[in-house]
């Protein structure tokens, strides 16, 4: 009577005793290295662990829907190693072109030599932050300037000009969290607080959020640095045109330019508007202006009121935009064109640039969808 | 009473007169699947010989030497899979570990080894016909090879057939299912070269 359940678990115990033993010799992978995109970064990992998960434990986030399950698709890396064919369980979510370039599943690659891997750059620096809203401030009737203070003792690395994924969490009748991507007005220099310039949008979900629902000393979570609007180091002389919200990335470039003591480039920044309401940082450019000689500032209405009192620039940017690059035309010197705004913004002001001898691939923009 | 048969006899039975596959149709659903393709097939045959031989070898031991001794003859169903199943799983650690190869060829077939009931049906044989140590070895490994044979002539045969025009009711399973029947029918034409039942 007895034997039975004794002997079924004796067996069952020595063959498991057997496959732990056998586990531990031949799953007992020495160090490996991985060496992310040609010697940048070098991580020493213990072996036999996916790539994914043995990238995480380093800090290192490749994007992962499913976790490592292999379901999602998500966490593909470039090997430059030979790690051998792709696996069955890769190919469902390989075309042709990434099975020929070596693109591999991350979760399902065995480390067990060293690997050569190849990662997008913003990919070391991409992390979720949570923060608390430090400040929440009208700039205009409709644009709001968030500033957001980092977690204690975090810090953020970012380029002028790069931009974060807000996460708005359910409210009122918004169900489902959703994530939108906001350009960083704040100088990169600036580590510890990042700052946003956020329009209403009607029935927008996370402008209605920020400008309703918001309030100072909520936390809020970002998501990144992402994107590449970036200053290109050359020597050209740049026009950069925004208006409204658009003028975050552009902001963070100039101040950070001016930080670097970049005075070897003439800067023109077009500051377009409809009326006086819209005209908002003003001061601070103008300040800006008589500190940092190579830089100009040019804000325009398109429509001024009669009480605006404007003794500025009138007309529509683009105007604006053609008669200044007109009148100071320098043909010695290259130029450089950085936009952000909507898309007939940029669009029309792209021509304007390529008519007055901007290469349009030399024109950089920052398109709001 | 172990048969009086020569344990090379039983090698060459088992592939050709006495196929499991082919005459007893055990493990059908992996040769079904797996005969789509040629490489798949040949590496599948591989791993199945290999399991087969090792799992029989140890199900003779354990039968012999634990289960007999305390009587435990109805629970020798539950201690055979058991076994395949560890089997199974040490043999995917050490194929990974030793030849990377191998491993990625064999792919997902490896573990699905454990439910081909060929490997269970072989090791009750062994048992049900008394084989000795010997005879079991050899038994286990010729039904690998008819195994690993039968599949590599499917996968063949259905390599050549695919591109035909094949009524639709009998595309897929069924034209293969037909064509399992007809070599099973050929490989009747053995039948008369060796007993060993």
């Amino acid at each position: 009577m007895w034997t039975a359940p004794i002997i079924i678990s004796a067996i069952s115990a020595v063959l498991a005793f057997a496959i732990a033993i056998i586990d531990g010799i031949v799953n007992n992978y020495a160090d490996v290295t991985i060496s992310i995109n040609e010697g940048q970064k070098t991580l020493s990992v213990k072996g036999g662990s996916p790539l994914l998960s043995s990238l995480a434990t380093k800090g290192v986030f490749v994007p992962s829907a499913c976790g490592g399950k292999g379901s999602c698709g998500a966490c593909k890396v470039k090997v430059l190693s030979d790690i051998g064919p792709h696996l069955p369980t890769e190919l469902p979510f390989m075309s042709p072109e990434e099975i020929k370039d070596n693109i591999r599943l991350s979760c399902q690659v065995k480390l067990k030599s060293d690997i050569r891997i190849r990662l997008p750059e913003e990919l070391f620096s991409v992390r979720q932050l949570n923060c608390t809203v430090e400040s929440l401030k009208d700039v205009t009737y409709d644009i709001k300037e968030l500033r957001i203070r980092l977690p204690k003792n975090a810090t953020i690395d970012f380029k002028a000009g790069q931009y974060l994924q807000l996460v708005i969490p359910p409210y009122q009748e918004i169900k489902e969290s959703a994530q939108r991507a906001y350009s960083i007005s704040s100088k990169p220099s600036d580590k510890n607080s990042l700052e946003f310039l956020i329009r209403l949008v009607p029935n927008g979900i996370a402008t209605t959020y920020v400008h309703r629902e918001l309030k100072e000393k909520q936390p809020i979570s970002v998501i990144g640095p992402f994107g590449d609007f970036c200053l290109r180091d050359t020597d050209a002389d740049m026009f950069c045109v925004a208006g409204g919200s658009g003028m975050a990335p552009i902001r963070s470039i100039l101040l950070d330019m001016y930080e670097k003591k970049i005075n070897h480039r003439t800067v023109w920044y077009f500051f377009g508007a409809r009326s006086r309401r819209d005209l908002f940082y003003l001061n601070e450019f103008r300040e800006l202006e008589r500190l940092w000689p190579c830089f100009h500032f040019v804000p325009a209405l398109s429509e001024p009121l009669p009480d605006d009192r404007w003794e500025g620039e009138t007309g529509l940017i683009t105007q604006v935009l053609d008669t200044y690059m007109k009148k100071n035309p320098d043909p010695s010197k290259s130029k450089e064109g950085y936009l952000c705004g909507s898309p007939g913004m940029i669009n029309a002001c792209v021509k304007v640039m390529i008519a007055n001898g901007i290469p349009e691939n030399e024109i950089y923009f920052d398109k709001f969808a | 009473m172990t048969p009086d048969v020569h344990p090379l006899t039983l090698l060459i039975a088992s592939v050709f007169t006495n196929n499991i596959l082919l005459s007893l149709f055990l493990g059908m659903c992996s040769f079904i699947s797996i005969s789509k393709d040629l490489k798949a097939s040949n590496g599948l045959g591989m791993a199945v010989t290999l399991v087969l031989t090792i799992t029989t070898l140890i199900n003779w031991m354990v039968y012999h030497w634990v289960i007999v001794p305390f009587e435990l003859d109805y629970l020798r169903y539950i201690v055979f899979i058991i076994v395949i199943a560890a089997i199974v799983q040490v043999l995917e650690m050490v194929i990974e570990r030793v030849s990377p190869t191998l491993y990625r060829g064999l792919g997902i077939f490896l573990p699905l080894i454990t439910v081909n009931c060929a490997i269970m049906g072989v090791s009750l044989f062994m048992q049900l016909r008394n084989y000795d140590l010997l005879q079991s070895a050899f038994f286990g490994a010729g039904s690998g090879l008819g195994w690993w044979l039968a599949i590599v002539l499917l996968a063949a045969i259905r390599q050549r057939i695919e591109k035909n025009p094949i009524p639709a009711g009998l595309k897929g399973a069924g034209i293969t299912l037909i064509t399992i029947g007809i070599i099973g029918m050929a490989f009747l034409g053995f039948a008369g070269m060796l007993k060993v039942q």
